[in-house]
């Protein structure tokens, strides 16, 4: 714990209290930022949207520990979060149990799978464990919309309310929602912190920068690199329990492997290795899609000859751009750049995003 | 006994597809490391290609569609040989950076074609016959599926004797067991790279065409569905083993028609379960060095 208590740390968290305490008041206030928000921060359009924001913020830090720190590029994250929203649907569907037991018990299943995937797909490194996991998430994805007598396929799967407590139900409630996306985003960001300064955290940082090296000093990676990856996928698996509350429901897009990219987007948007850089990255990318979703629907828009209309309507097609160029010319995503543009020096912020990317093609 | 040799023939049918897709990515992958996400657009490209150009021809005759399938060949080889030069070309050495250009430009790309043709499936007719069956042994097996496998054994034929008997393909061989030694003995092996991924396109884009007649439809979807399929196929088969995939998609695909048919269509899991079983028992795959 001794690198949290320079002076510099402790300034950044002093900055991320003041940040977390203004975004709890937000709902009482009345603030509009033309632009970047629908409306003024009190409606409840603007904080579901701020929510969604956050728990994308949260499910990035949970990637981010994945692929940051432990430097795993899988690609079926999204398995743990749609485990987390139906595992909760399902148990809220078919059974009385109210909510609290609901969850704990689908944080169970989802410890037992990401034990076994986990430990089935740590068998192989690098590419191979990119490929192996997005086969188990796409096995998850199928089993999702091949069965609509149980998850509701394609169509999705409401959410059954009679045992949700009260003041989680219901458009006016959506500041309470609001808070407890809040509270996931602050208690993960806690979580991801304390594992990346733990000896677990230390020990998995080494490996992705020299396995040999580790394995030389008589420390066994697997053992490690699985407990990484299944605090990371329990933390994704609570993001899309809340998520499940949030929009009243889910659908089977929450398990496709589209949306682990987008969560790998996100991440390398906003830095890879650096935990600020996943929480604005999911912040940014959220506005951002909203934003130009509004924008592709506008007049504007629509007046404009094919050849601008047609790519210029697809937000996706716009991220996917944006994101090719941060990977070209961007190293480092939002977080490096600010930390360039703040002529920081380079442990604070920097550091990471910058030298770890580079360590890892070493490690491949 | 219809019913098997229905099955068999329709799976070689489907696993001529997957090699066709698993082909590209596994020489890529073996020659420069890049696991190559933006395959499954190649592919749909070449789909939609090959389609607008029957379109335009007044599909149905057979001229058209063996046009067509060179349209998407070309539209594919083409397509890959420019995401090589422009975006992998740069980031050289980086794996992890080339990965993630290939990602985004697989979500653009995806989205640039619902923009452009709408997400809704467009179907595709071809000449009559490949819709009608053929009588094989008491098995009425649909001809499309003939003409998928001729095709692959073409293209697996073709890659085989490009490697064995051109320098280029003596260049890509060697590349694959020892890159930093060819570069040592002052070969260029970057332009191979070009020719690997025009290689692996125009396969992609010729599978691209095919498959919009084995479904009957195109879609932008089309090739991330089979793109999955061609993953754990190139796993299955040792990343960078052109034999390899060849076996794997073959009975990959064989696989899962038999557990689609008598496992009440658990084909996908199965699938995923081989893979596992491949992993725990040899993690290289079938005729991989290197995991």
């Amino acid at each position: 714990m001794k690198r949290v208590t320079s002076t510099r740390q402790w300034m950044w968290w002093i900055v991320g209290g003041v940040v977390a305490a203004f975004a709890a008041i937000l709902p009482m206030l009345n603030l509009s930022i033309p632009g970047v928000l629908p409306g003024a921060t009190y409606l409840p359009g603007t904080l579901q949207l701020l929510a969604v924001a956050m728990l994308f913020a949260s499910l990035a830090l949970s990637y981010h520990l994945l692929f940051g720190t432990a430097g795993l590029l899988s690609f079926g994250h999204a398995l743990y979060f749609g485990l987390g929203a139906y595992g909760v649907g399902l148990l809220l569907k078919n059974t009385t149990l109210s909510l609290v037991p609901a969850i704990a018990l689908t944080i169970a299943a989802v410890i037992c799978v990401a034990y076994l995937v986990g430990a089935l797909s740590l068998r192989v490194t690098g590419i191979s464990f990119a490929m192996v996991t997005l086969a188990f998430a796409q096995a998850g994805n199928v089993l999702v919309r091949r069965n609509p007598q149980i998850t509701g396929g394609d169509e999705g799967l409401q959410l059954h309310t009679d045992n949700v407590p009260q003041f989680l139900i219901g458009v006016l409630n959506t500041r309470n929602l609001y808070w407890v996306a809040l509270g996931v985003l602050v208690v993960v960001f806690v979580i991801v912190t304390c594992f990346e300064h733990s000896r677990a955290g230390h020990v998995v940082t080494a490996i992705r920068e020299n396995e040999l090296r580790v394995r030389v000093l008589g420390l066994r990676p697997f053992g490690v690199k699985l407990v990484a990856f299944v605090i990371a996928s329990v933390l994704a698996a609570v993001v899309g329990i809340v998520h499940l509350l949030l929009q009243s429901g889910v659908t089977p897009s929450a398990t496709s492997s589209d949306f682990t990219l987008t969560i790998l987007v996100i991440v390398v948007l906003g830095g890879v290795g650096s935990r600020w850089g996943a929480v604005v990255g999911g912040i940014v990318y959220t506005l951002l899609d909203q934003r130009l979703t509004a924008l592709a629907s506008s007049d504007a828009i629509a007046a404009l000859p094919p050849i601008l209309r047609i790519p210029l309507s697809e937000p996706l097609f716009i991220l996917g751009t944006l994101f090719i160029l941060v990977v070209m010319f961007l190293p480092g995503g939002i977080a490096g750049a600010l930390g360039r543009v703040g002529g920081r020096s380079r442990r604070s912020l920097v550091a990471p995003g910058v030298t770890e990317r580079d360590r890892l093609e070493d490690a491949e | 006994m219809s019913t098997v040799i229905l099955l068999i023939i329709t799976g070689l049918g489907l696993g001529a597809l997957y090699f066709l897709v698993a082909s590209g990515l596994s020489l890529i992958y073996g020659l420069m490391g890049v696991l190559n996400f933006a395959h499954g657009s190649f592919l749909t490209l070449g789909a939609f290609a090959g389609w607008e150009f029957a379109r335009r021809m007044g599909g149905g005759s057979w001229l058209t569609f063996f046009a067509s399938l060179v349209v998407g060949a070309v539209v594919g080889a083409v397509v890959a040989a420019a995401t090589e030069f422009l975006l992998i070309r740069r980031l050289y050495e980086r794996h992890i950076e080339q990965v993630l250009v290939t990602v985004g430009l697989a979500l653009a790309s995806v989205a640039l074609f619902d923009g452009i043709w709408g997400t809704d499936p467009i179907y595709v007719t071809g000449p009559a016959w490949l819709t009608q069956t053929s009588d094989i042994l008491g098995a009425r097996v649909p001809n499309d599926r003939f003409v998928l496998i001729i095709a692959a054994v073409f293209v697996l034929l073709a890659i085989v004797a490009f490697l064995k008997f051109t320098r280029y393909g003596l260049i890509i061989r060697a590349g694959v067991e020892n890159r930093s030694m060819v570069t040592a003995l002052g070969i260029d092996v970057r332009r191979a790279f070009t020719v690997v991924f025009a290689i692996g396109g125009a396969a992609a884009g010729l599978g691209g065409v095919l498959a919009s007649h084995y479904f009957g439809y195109v879609s932008p979807q089309l090739g991330g569905s089979l793109l999955i399929f061609a993953f754990i196929v190139t796993v299955i088969g040792g990343l960078g083993s052109l034999a390899g995939a060849a076996m794997a998609s073959v009975i990959v695909a064989i696989l899962q028609q038999f557990a689609n048919f008598f496992l009440g269509g658990t084909g996908d899991l199965v699938v995923v379960l081989l893979l596992a079983a491949v992993l725990l028992i040899r993690p290289t795959g079938l005729r991989g060095s290197k995991a």
